[in-house]
């Protein structure tokens, strides 16, 4: 297996997934990149690979989803083949916000995780007309508060603003106040049959209802067009607009490929790579609106391929990460409230973004706090040589013979981690560290420990903090 | 006041969940208390009260004691225009004091900005708890957020003096800003090198401090105590902030159950710390501001209390005018908002005051408009 190869898929698989173990990336990369990318994109119900019945009698709220939703989402993180199907479901969740703050109801939102990881791929029309009939959405953005007599402009508002045009492109703005109010009239009638909030009663699951009788039937004037128009209208209009191509291009960039300006100036800050976005942006309208003809040609561009480590990983990269590289968590068990503790000290909390704004990205999840807290929980993982990822590392560079030198030391700790690369500054640093101990014999009991260490400090450095 | 009096220091203590301000300070006196609260309501006869109307719950018994000495402002019908009932968006009002539009930086970030605006000290402002509160937020500003003093430091997990105290070497090395390498790596390098220096100085605290208090074992009467130690340092630290974790004044239900004991945790914290305060002839330089994000239902659920509006807050310390500001809201049903207390009182009022009268500060620019301040500090 070549080196680039298994260098490009690790790169695919820290994009595409929460990263893999080496021998994953190597069995991976063996079946070729284009067909792996093609694996990725169309997952089924086979080929996730985990024992979910397993976790279900473990776990036994998985039955009906009343708790432990975010350690189901979490467990499929950790643990599903289909890693892509995965990612797109917490993508997704990022931009067509709700939070279990508000609707306290996982019944509900495990409902909309799994529209997310049915409709994720598809039509990105059919995703809005899905989002928009969802009932922890509904909620969310009280569309089930407007009324013909009297809208409630939340959900007309948002879905105009951070669901798919955005506020404006190239220094215009894409739609008015009257918009607004003429999408949220559109949109009377659809709501939900048992409000969400369960207490003092209990949780319990609601429906959608479209109710003829709230719904205002008069003319309206959306973005130009004049009609008797219902919400399934108001999305057919969105979505042929070229903001919205530009919107969902933009955010798949920022999530995929690079760190973007955070969305709220995309108006007047240009795209830092308008080819990569144009090419999107046709494919969007090519493929009518399909969001895994977007990602393909996305993975197979060179644009992509080039731009490694340019993604501040966010917490729940970073947790989910780690878990998968050191092997924890492939089995249920008690504890993954810590994990929790974790995610949430560094910033991000599955199944609760911080606004319907969706999390800000890039040098954003950084601060004093959650830096520390980061880097100190991937090293004390990567650190503890217990873990089966972590032997397989020591075992991986003990077969290469029975010395090590200090550059082979480094040089394999950052390649089986995933093919690290760090500046030359930081490589010295390294270097120098290696050296005090110089050559390694590989089988003596410290030899485990030793590159324990090593990997303690690559995850330290800031490059680490890329993906 | 003494003439080596230090700089003033504020201490926020956010209680988060909301608590409910109908049973925190009550209207015992108001025949549509018991109206409202058939369940879930403190026997008048168990208030702590402060006159005929209005009194503590019963498990304040320690702030009470603060209050008839004149230490403790109440805020009555604390709140904000429109009043948003999600706790993030109410939380995100309180620590942004911008309640019309969504914005990134906080008002104590701002305020740290205008105390240390060379950025000479890197633990101007202190957070004990987890994550950093967007109260503290600011672009350039950098805030030490510490979840556990004893354990706060860079690769506290590594095995080996010699080793970690190495590997805290490199780690300086690898962070040092190189020309060239953009915006980002200056931030994170930024980042890393004051995380790394402000832990090193943080962890000198506890074992400076001694003290006679025994404070209690909830995380929030431990982050209590590590304020005071690192208080008590002089490491110069002008604002502390820590709090309960999210939703624990969530008392949807159980409220009789859980509301006592919670008041009573934080309470007997807040005593502690004036004890240990005054203990170290400290208790003059510190003020403390404890609030919530949102009121709860009059009416209760049979159980607990949904979220509603309307609030109470609190400032306390040697150095606070004690009395009742505002107006406690009316309890009469016609003049409930939508079954909710009316609010009177503009959360940014207090905090101007604060800013102004206590921090020194010019509370127009931080709060992006002048408020009309209460006269609270002495």
């Amino acid at each position: 297996m070549a080196n680039n190869d298994v260098a490009l898929m690790a790169h695919l698989m820290r994009r595409a997934g929460f990263g893999a173990q080496y021998h994953e990336l190597e069995a991976r990369a063996s079946k070729g990149y284009e067909a792996m990318v093609e694996e990725l994109l169309n997952p089924t119900e086979e080929s996730h690979g985990m024992d979910l019945d397993l976790g279900e009698r473990y776990f036994i709220e998985w039955n009906h989803f009343i708790r432990c939703v975010p350690e189901y989402i979490a467990f499929r993180m950790v643990n599903s083949y289909n890693q892509l199907e995965e990612k797109m479901t917490l993508f997704w969740h990022g931009i067509l916000c709700t939070a279990d703050s508000k609707g306290q109801s996982q019944v509900t939102e495990n409902a909309q995780m799994d529209m997310l990881r049915r409709c994720g791929m598809g039509s990105f029309k059919e995703l809005l007309l899905e989002i928009s009939r969802d009932p922890a959405m509904v909620y969310f953005l009280d569309n089930c508060l407007s009324h013909k007599e009297s809208i409630n402009e939340n959900y007309g508002r948002e879905l105009l603003e951070l669901f798919s045009l955005g506020v404006g492109m190239d220094g215009k703005f894409n739609y008015t106040e009257d918009d607004v109010k003429e999408c949220a009239r559109a949109f009377t009638g659809w709501t939900i049959a048992n409000a969400i909030p369960g207490q003092p009663y209990g949780r319990y699951s609601s429906q959608f209802v479209y109710n003829p009788h709230d719904h205002d039937n008069g003319e309206k004037t959306f973005l130009g067009e004049t009609g008797n128009f219902n919400g399934e209208d108001i999305i057919d209009i969105i979505v042929k607009q070229p903001a919205t191509a530009r919107f969902i291009s933009r955010h798949l960039y920022n999530y995929f490929v690079a760190d973007e300006a955070q969305v709220p100036s995309w108006m007047d800050t240009p795209p830092r790579d308008p080819e990569t976005i144009k090419m999107l942006e046709d494919e969007y309208f090519r493929s009518d609106y399909n969001i895994r003809s977007m990602l393909r040609v996305l993975f197979n561009s060179d644009a992509f391929k080039n731009t490694k480590f340019a993604r501040m990983k966010g917490p729940i990269d970073t947790v989910i990460g780690t878990l998968r590289l050191v092997g924890d968590w492939t089995t249920p068990k008690p504890g993954f409230e810590a994990i929790f503790e974790e995610m949430k000290h560094m910033g991000q909390e599955i199944l609760n973004p911080p606004s319907v704004e969706g999390w800000h990205t890039g040098k954003e999840w950084i601060d004093g706090g959650t830096l520390l807290r980061r880097i100190n929980f991937i090293a004390d993982h990567v650190g503890d040589v217990g873990y089966p990822g972590i032997q397989s590392i020591v075992e991986k560079l003990a077969a290469e013979g029975p010395t090590m030198s200090p550059e082979g030391l480094v040089d394999g700790c950052l390649r089986l981690l995933g093919h690290y690369e760090v500046t030359e500054q930081t490589h010295q640093e390294l270097l120098e560290h290696a050296r005090k101990s110089g050559d390694l014999a590989t089988n003596t009991r410290e030899f485990p420990q030793k590159v324990g260490k090593m990997l303690q400090l690559i995850v330290a450095t800031k490059e680490y903090l890329y993906a | 006041m003494t003439s080596n009096k230090k700089d003033p220091v504020l201490v926020v203590l956010q209680m988060t969940g909301a608590y409910d301000a109908l049973n925190t300070f009550i209207p015992y006196s108001d025949p549509h208390y018991m109206d409202h609260r058939p369940v879930v309501n403190i026997a008048p006869e168990d208030v702590l009260a402060v006159d005929d109307k209005v009194g503590f719950h019963p498990a304040m018994a320690p702030i009470k004691e603060m209050y008839d000495q004149g230490k403790v402002a109440v805020l009555q019908g604390i709140g904000y225009p429109n009043p948003n009932r999600s706790h993030f968006r109410s939380l995100d009002i309180w620590h942004t004091a911008e309640p019309e539009k969504m914005i990134s930086e906080g008002w104590l970030g701002k305020a740290i900005r205008d105390l240390d605006p060379n950025k000479e000290n890197i633990l101007t402002a202190v957070n004990f708890g987890r994550g950093l509160p967007r109260a503290l937020a600011a672009s350039g500003v950098s805030v030490a957020s510490v979840g556990d003093l004893s354990n706060y430091g860079v690769l506290t997990g590594m095995q080996g003096a010699d080793d970690r105290s190495e590997a805290l070497d490199i780690f300086a090395r690898m962070y040092a800003p190189m020309i060239g390498t953009g915006p980002v790596s200056d931030y994170l390098s930024q980042t890393g090198l004051d995380a790394l220096k402000g832990a090193d100085i943080l962890s000198d605290a506890p074992k400076t401090y001694s003290s006679s208090v025994e404070y209690g074992g909830s995380p929030l009467a431990q982050w209590i105590k590590n304020i005071a130690q690192v208080h008590l340092a002089d490491f110069g630290t002008r604002i502390f902030y820590t709090g309960v974790n999210p939703g624990t004044f969530d008392t949807h239900a159980n409220e009789n159950i859980t509301l006592p004991k919670l008041w009573g945790d934080v309470s007997n914290a807040i005593a502690d710390f004036h004890e240990d305060l005054k203990e170290h002839n400290a208790n003059e330089e510190v003020v403390i501001l404890l609030f919530t994000e949102f009121g709860r239902r009059v009416v209760d659920n049979g159980s607990g209390t949904d979220h509603g509006s309307g609030s109470v807050a609190f400032m306390i310390g040697d150095a606070v005018k004690g009395g009742l500001y505002g107006e406690y809201p009316s309890l009469e049903p016609e003049k409930l908002d939508s079954g909710d207390l009316h609010w009177n009182n503009d959360f940014r009022r207090t905090y101007a005051s604060i800013l102004e009268q206590w921090m020194g500060l010019d509370a127009n620019p931080i709060l992006g408009d002048t408020y009309e301040q209460f006269d609270l500090i002495r």
